[in-house]
C-alpha cells in the first residue's frame, strides 16, 4: 500500500493481460496443431476416402502430393504453419477453390448471425435477470421466482435446432410471417437469431437473477442505500456491475457455445455461412475445407473467451488480481 | 444422513417425482418401443401417405405412409441407447483424465490438467464435429465423438472434486500405508465424490441426448435405414410444409427426454445437498403502550421502536431514546441484543421483510414514519452519515473510492462531477487519508482496512451531517487502527458538532467516546446512564456484569467477552419475565414472572430492573465473574 509506483510488470492489470494473452496463444497453438493432426488421425487414406473407390490411383497420388501428405510429418506441420501465416489453407478437394476463399465468402454471414444473436441474448438477459433479481430480492415474490426459474430451466434446455423447427412451423409455415430459408434481408435474420439467442438468454438471465439477489444483499449495496441514492441508481450503478461480473464468470463460456450453435441453426435455415459449409464438407469428406473451417470456429470461440475476460477486467478490477 | 435416504429425499421433491416418472416412462419405451411398434413403423402404405391424425394413425403418416407415432416411439431406443453409450465414454474418459493427479506422476498430471483446461474452453459441439471427422460419419463415430467431446468438462469436474477429497487425512493415511494408486482412487476417493459424479452424469446424459439428436439432424449421426429422433427431425423439417407433425413429434420427444434427464440430475443434486434450516417460532410481545415525551431539539428522537422479522420474531421490542445536537450516545450489548438492528432501523435502512414500527421516529424534527423514502431522501442523504461494521465489504469493489464519495454530493447537492470529486478529496483529507488525491482514484481493494473505514466516515461527511450512526465501526479492524478510527469519530463529534450514535459490543469503546450510554439486552434498553457513571454507578446487574467482564483499553482485546456466565437469549427464545433472569445473581420470583419496566431513576438515568444495585457493591461484581476495579 505504501509503494506508489510499482513497476509496469507488477501492475495487476498488466500481469492479468499478460496471463490471458499467454493462455490465448497456447490455446491457439493447441487448436492449430489439432486441426493439422485431424487429417492424420483419420484411419486409412483420407484422400482415397474423399475421392471414392472409383477414382484412379493417379488422381489420388496427385492430390496427396498437392497436400504434401507424403512428406515427413514435421515438414508438413511446418508447411501448414507457414500456410496459415500466408493465408494458404490448401484447396478444396471437391470444388478446387482455395479454402481461404471459401472461408472469406462464407464467414461474413456466420459472423453477422453470431453477433446479432450475442447482442439479442445480452439485451434480453441483462434487463430481465436484473429486474427479476430486484423483484425477488430477500425472498420476495416467491411465485414470480418459481415461474421465472422453471420457465428458464425449460427454455434453456431446448436445443437451438429443436427450437428452430418449432419456430419455423409457427412463424414460417402456419403464420407465414417470416422467411424460413436463406439470407435475404432483415426479416430472414429474425428466426435464426431468435433460435440461437433464446437458450443462452434464458440461462444467462437465470444466473444473473441469482447473482443479483446475492449482490442486493451485500454490504456495499446497503452503503449505497445509506447514501440515499434513488433505487434505480442503487441497483443499476452499484448492484448490477457486480452481479454482471459473477454472471460473466459463470456464463462466459455460454457465449462461446453460441459460436458452435450457429452450425445447427445455419443448417436449418439454409444460411449461406460456414455452418452449412462444414457439414457438407464433412459429409463430402472435403478435409482441407473442414480443417480450415474448424480452425475459424475455434479462433472465434477463443476470441469470445478473451473478450469475456476483458469485459470482466473492466467491470471488476479485482478480477485481475483475484487469481494471481 | 444415510445414502439411501438421501436418494429418496431427492426423489420426494415435486420436480424429482415428475422427472423421475417421465424418465422411467422413457426408459420403458426404449425397451418396449421397437418390440411393440417396429412392424407398424416400417409398414409403408402408399394409399395412406401424408395423412392427418386419425384413429388408425393418431399422429398421421409420413411421405411413405408410415405411422409417425410408431416411428417416434421406436426411435426412443436408439436415441437413448446412443446417448447412454456416449455418456459412458464421457464419464470413463473424464474420470481417467480428471483423476490423473492420483493415478500418475505429478508432471504428467499437470500436463493433462493443462490440456483439459484448454479443451474445456471449446464448446462440446465443436469438439464433437472435430471427432466426427476423425471417427467418420455414422452412429458409431457419433457415439465416440459426443462421448469424447463431453470428456473435458467431466474431467474438470472430477479434478475439482478429487482435489477436495485428496487433502483429507484418510487419503493421506491410505497413501502412507502404501496402498496402490488405483486402489486409493477406487476405494477411498471415488466413493466420496460418487454423488456429485452421478448427478453430473445424469445431466450429461441429457446433454448427450440433445447433442446426438443434433448430429443426426445434421446428417452426421445415425444413417439410413436406422433412425433416431434427430434423423426423424431432420427428415420432418424437409417436409414441414406437407406434414409438420413429422417434425414436431420427434422435437417434442427430444425436449421431453432431454428435460427429464436434466431435471432428474438437478433434483438429485438438490436432494444430496438438502439442508433446510427450520425457523423457530418466537413469542411476539405486544407493543408497549406508553412512549417517552418528545425531547426538545433532539437530532434523533425515537419512541416505542419495534422491529419485527418474519417468524415472527422481534429483535427490537419497544425502545425509546433520543440523541441531542452534537451529543455522542453509545449503545452497548452482546450480539443478538438488537443494537445493530436498532441502528439500521433508525437510519431507515432495514429492508423488507423486516417491519419497523414506532410511535415516533423523527430526525431533525422531520417525521420519518410518514412519507415515502423519496421525501426523506435528501434530508437523510445529507444529514445522516452511516458507518458500517466491515469496511472490507461496505465499499463497492467495482467503483473508485473517490467516485463513491462524490456520488453523495452529486445526488443531493447537484454538484458537477468535477467539484463533487474535489469535495470528496477534501473529505478524504479531513479523515486523514494520506495522498488523498491519488487515493480517490483507487479502488477499495487498494485500501487497507483502517483506510477504508476512514473513507466510509468521509462518505458520511459529504453532506452536512447532523448525526453519524456508526455500527461497530472498529470491530473488524486491528487494535492499533481501532483507536485511530475512534479518535477520528470523537474529534469529528467534538470539533464539528456532529452527533454520534455509536453501536458497540465493547463497553470500553463506548466509555471512551460517548457522553451517554444505552445498554441493550434481548431487544430492550435495560439501562441508560451517563458514560462517566459506567465504572461505578451502573445499577442494572447486566451493566455491572458487562463492566466487570470488560477489559480496559490496555488488555488484550482478542479475548472474547465470555466472562458473563450463560448466554444471551436470541429473539426467538425469550424467557418469561426479565430476559436477564437466567443469568442474574439477583433474580427473584418476580423477575421470572414480570418484565421490569424501564423507569427514570435520576437525572439522565433510566433502569429496568426489579432489584437494581443502588450502591456499588464488591459482592455483585464478584458474582458476575471476576473482580475488577
Ligand atoms: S429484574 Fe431481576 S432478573 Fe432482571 S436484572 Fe433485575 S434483578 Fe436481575
Amino acid at each position: 500500500m505504501t509503494n506508489p509506483t510499482p513497476g509496469l510488470l507488477d501492475r495487476p492489470t498488466v500481469r492479468f493481460a499478460a496471463r490471458r494473452l499467454t493462455r490465448f496463444a497456447v490455446s491457439l497453438w493447441v487448436l492449430v496443431t489439432a486441426s493439422f493432426l485431424m487429417l492424420h488421425l483419420i484411419p486409412g487414406d483420407p484422400i482415397r476416402a474423399a475421392l471414392g473407390m472409383n477414382a484412379s490411383q493417379d488422381l489420388v497420388n496427385q492430390r496427396r502430393q498437392a497436400l504434401g501428405l507424403d512428406d515427413p510429418l514435421l515438414l508438413q506441420y511446418w508447411d501448414y504453419l507457414k500456410g496459415l501465416f500466408t493465408g494458404d489453407l490448401h484447396t478444396s478437394l471437391s470444388s478446387q477453390l482455395p479454402v481461404a476463399q471459401i472461408i472469406g465468402e462464407r464467414l461474413p454471414a456466420t459472423l453477422e448471425l453470431a453477433v446479432a444473436a450475442f447482442a439479442l441474448a445480452i439485451v434480453v438477459a441483462v434487463p430481465l435477470g436484473a429486474v427479476m433479481g430486484v423483484i425477488t430480492r430477500n425472498g420476495r415474490a416467491r411465485r414470480a421466482e418459481l415461474v421465472f426459474t422453471t420457465a428458464g430451466v425449460i427454455v434453456g434446455a431446448i436445443p437451438e435446432f429443436v427450437l428452430c423447427v418449432v419456430l419455423v412451423w409457427i412463424l414460417g409455415v402456419q403464420l407465414q410471417w417470416l422467411p424460413v430459408a436463406g439470407k435475404t434481408g432483415f426479416a430472414s435474420f429474425v428466426l435464426p437469431v431468435v433460435a440461437l439467442a433464446v437458450g443462452p438468454a434464458a440461462i444467462l438471465s437465470r444466473i444473473l437473477r441469482v447473482e443479483m439477489v446475492a449482490v442486493v444483499g451485500a454490504d456495499y449495496v446497503r452503503t449505497a442505500r445509506a447514501k440515499r441514492l434513488p433505487a434505480f441508481a442503487v441497483y443499476a450503478k452499484h448492484a448490477l456491475p457486480n452481479a454482471l461480473t459473477s454472471t460473466l464468470t459463470l456464463g462466459g463460456l455460454l457465449l462461446g457455445t453460441m459460436v458452435a450453435g450457429t452450425v445447427l441453426v445455419e443448417n436449418v435455415f439454409a444460411w449461406p455461412g460456414l455452418g452449412s459449409t462444414i457439414v457438407s464438407s464433412i459429409l463430402g469428406k472435403d478435409y482441407p475445407v473442414v480443417q480450415g473451417v474448424v480452425l475459424v470456429y475455434g479462433v472465434g470461440v477463443l476470441a469470445v473467451n478473451l473478450l469475456v475476460d476483458v469485459a470482466l477486467a473492466l467491470l471488476d478490477p479485482r478480477s485481475t488480481i483475484r487469481e494471481a | 444422513m444415510a445414502r439411501g435416504s438421501r436418494w429418496s429425499a431427492a426423489m420426494r421433491t415435486p420436480i424429482g417425482v415428475c422427472a423421475g416418472t417421465v424418465l422411467l416412462v422413457v426408459l420403458v419405451l426404449a425397451v418396449l418401443g421397437p418390440i411393440v411398434w417396429s412392424s407398424r413403423a416400417s409398414q409403408a402404405d402408399v394409399a395412406a401417405m401424408l395423412q392427418g391424425p386419425s384413429s388408425d394413425h393418431w399422429a398421421g403418416t409420413d411421405n411413405l405412409g408410415r405411422d409417425i407415432a410408431a416411428r417416434v416411439l421406436v426411435a426412443t431406443r436408439l436415441s437413448i441407447e446412443l446417448a447412454l453409450l456416449a455418456t459412458a465414454i464421457t464419464v470413463t474418459a473424464g474420470l481417467v483424465l480428471g483423476a490423473a493427479g492420483v493415478l500418475v506422476g505429478r508432471r504428467v498430471a499437470r500436463a493433462v490438467s493443462a490440456g483439459v483446461n484448454i479443451a474445456v474452453a471449446f464448446p462440446a459441439l465443436l469438439l464433437a464435429l472435430f471427432f466426427a471427422v476423425i471417427f467418420g460419419v455414422g452412429a458409431q463415430g457419433g457415439v465416440l465423438a459426443i462421448g469424447l467431446a463431453g470428456a473435458p468438462a467431466f474431467a474438470r469436474l472430477t479434478q475439482t472434486l478429487v482435489a477436495g477429497i485428496e487433502q483429507r487425512d484418510f487419503v493421506a493415511a491410505a497413501r502412507i500405508a502404501g496402498i496402490g494408486r488405483v486402489r486409493v482412487l477406487v476405494r477411498h476417493i471415488l466413493p466420496n465424490i460418487a454423488e456429485a459424479l452421478v448427478v453430473n452424469a445424469a445431466i450429461g446424459a441429457g446433454g448427450a441426448l440433445l447433442a446426438f439428436a443434433g448430429l443426426s439432424f445434421l446428417g452426421l449421426g445415425v444413417q439410413a435405414p436406422d433412425y433416431d429422433w434427430g434423423r426423424l427431425l431432420g427428415e420432418g423439417l424437409a417436409g414441414i410444409y406437407d406434414q409438420p407433425i413429422a417434425a414436431l413429434a420427434p422435437a417434442v420427444a427430444v425436449i421431453i427426454a432431454g428435460l427429464a434427464l436434466n431435471l432428474f440430475g438437478e433434483a438429485l443434486a438438490k436432494g444430496f445437498g438438502l439442508t433446510t434450516p427450520r425457523l423457530k417460532m418466537g413469542r411476539p410481545t405486544p407493543p408497549p403502550v406508553h412512549g417517552a415525551p418528545a425531547a426538545d431539539g433532539a437530532v434523533l428522537d425515537v419512541a416505542d421502536l419495534v422491529v419485527t422479522l418474519p417468524g415472527p420474531i422481534q429483535p427490537v421490542r419497544g425502545i425509546d431514546f433520543s440523541v441531542g445536537r452534537g451529543e455522542s450516545v453509545g449503545i452497548v450489548g452482546e450480539s443478538g441484543s438488537g443494537k445493530s438492528t436498532t441502528a439500521l432501523a433508525v437510519a431507515r435502512l432495514l429492508a423488507e421483510p423486516a417491519r419497523v414500527e414506532a410511535t415516533r421516529l423523527s430526525f431533525l424534527g422531520n417525521d420519518l414514519l410518514t412519507g415515502s423514502d423519496r421525501t426523506h431522501r435528501r434530508l437523510l442523504g445529507t444529514g445522516l452519515g452511516v458507518v458500517f461494521q466491515d469496511p472490507m465489504t461496505s465499499l463497492n469493489p467495482t467503483r473508485r473510492v473517490g467516485g463513491q464519495l462524490a456520488e453523495v454530493a452529486r445526488q443531493h447537492d447537484g454538484l458537477s462531477r468535477r467539484s463533487a470529486l474535489a469535495l470528496a478529496v477534501e473529505k478524504l483529507r479531513a479523515v486523514r487519508v494520506p495522498a488523498a488525491e491519488r487515493r480517490a482514484r483507487q479502488y477499495p481493494h487498494e485500501f487497507s482496512g483502517g483506510m477504508r473505514q476512514r473513507a466510509m466516515i468521509g462518505m458520511g461527511l459529504m453532506g452536512r451531517p447532523a448525526l453519524i450512526v456508526a455500527d461497530e465501526p472498529t470491530t473488524a479492524l486491528d487494535v492499533t487502527v481501532q483507536r485511530q478510527v475512534l479518535d477520528l469519530l470523537g474529534s469529528i463529534q467534538r470539533e464539528d458538532g456532529v452527533a454520534l450514535l455509536l453501536i458497540s459490543h465493547d463497553v470500553a469503546v463506548v466509555q471512551q467516546v460517548c457522553d451517554r450510554v444505552l445498554v441493550m439486552y434481548a431487544g430492550r434498553i435495560v439501562e441508560e446512564l451517563p458514560a462517566a457513571e459506567l465504572a461505578v454507578g451502573a445499577r442494572h446487574p447486566y451493566t455491572r456484569a458487562l463492566m466487570a467482564a470488560a477489559p480496559d483499553m490496555d488488555t488484550d482485546r482478542d479475548q472474547p467477552l465470555a466472562c458473563i456466565p450463560g448466554r444471551a437469549p436470541g429473539p426467538e427464545e425469550l424467557p418469561e419475565g426479565c430476559a436477564f433472569a437466567p443469568r442474574c445473581s439477583r433474580a427473584s420470583d418476580v423477575c421470572r414472572q414480570e418484565d421490569p419496566p424501564l423507569e427514570s431513576d435520576g437525572p439522565g438515568r433510566r433502569t429496568a430492573c426489579w432489584h437494581p444495585v443502588i450502591a456499588p457493591s464488591i459482592v455483585d461484581m464478584e458474582t458476575a465473574g471476576q473482580g475488577h476495579e
